[in-house]
């Protein structure tokens, strides 16, 4: 599919939306391990050293990194910057590039 | 019409504001959060921190933002696809369905979040 770059800018930051809706539920799960008691939080740092867990939880972060960014270039625009094509084009270029900087910043931390 | 008595505000303004302002929460919200952890915490100050009162209004509140910014996200994205347009007479029953279902998610997120913050 043929697609300006801002309308694929659109469908990501949607998908991540839908994707973090699931998302949710394993943030509430280690939420809920952490504060649990002492041994449920040493348990889930346990559980995160297993690699499938490291790459959901990362998986995770980046969705939410993405559509963070992403909300921010909206909210930029909401304000009246960056309205025009040439605007909307720079703008998810700059967001995209923060996004996969950010991204790649959580993996190394996380491993 | 049909789109607009699933939204939640039935109003399109209403709708922006509050998808807006549920995304400034939660955008200040996840800040915050990735500002302690990835500053490093223990048991004691992570669960010293969530036995605050404050953190835990806050906290709540994220996770309410989170019920209308998901709430309304979805709606957007079931109103687009779900529809008698992309998917024939059945497109309304999948879209009910799925608000319905999303709904019940969402409110078992809430619960389980209320559950988890006061140590119930």
């Amino acid at each position: 599919m043929r697609l300006p770059i801002t309308a694929w800018a659109s469908i990501t930051h949607r998908a991540s939306g839908v994707f973090l809706f699931a998302g949710i539920g394993f943030l509430l799960w280690t939420l809920d391990s952490s504060l649990a008691s002492p041994e449920s939080f040493a348990a889930l740092q346990l559980s995160l050293d297993n690699v499938f867990l490291k790459l959901v939880l990362w998986a995770i972060i980046s969705g939410l990194i993405y559509h963070l960014v992403g909300g921010i270039r909206h909210l930029v625009m909401d304000m009246g910057f960056g309205e025009t094509m040439a605007g909307g084009i720079l703008s998810v270029r700059i967001s995209v590039s923060a996004s996969v900087v950010l991204i790649v910043l959580a993996g190394i931390w996380i491993w | 019409m049909v789109t607009a008595v699933s939204s939640m505000g039935r109003s399109g303004v209403h709708n922006w504001v509050m998808q807006r302002i549920s995304a400034v929460i939660l955008l200040t919200y996840f800040l915050c959060i990735g500002v302690v952890i990835v500053s490093g915490v223990d048991y004691a100050g992570w669960k010293g921190l969530f036995e605050q009162t404050w953190m835990r209004v806050f906290s709540l509140l994220a996770l309410a933002s989170l019920g209308v910014h998901a709430w309304l996200g979805l709606w957007s994205v079931f109103t687009d696809y779900f529809t008698e347009r992309m998917m024939g007479p059945v497109g309304n029953t999948v879209r009910l369905v799925a608000q319905i279902v999303c709904g019940i998610i969402m409110f078992t997120y809430l619960v389980w979040g209320i559950q988890i913050l006061w140590g119930l």
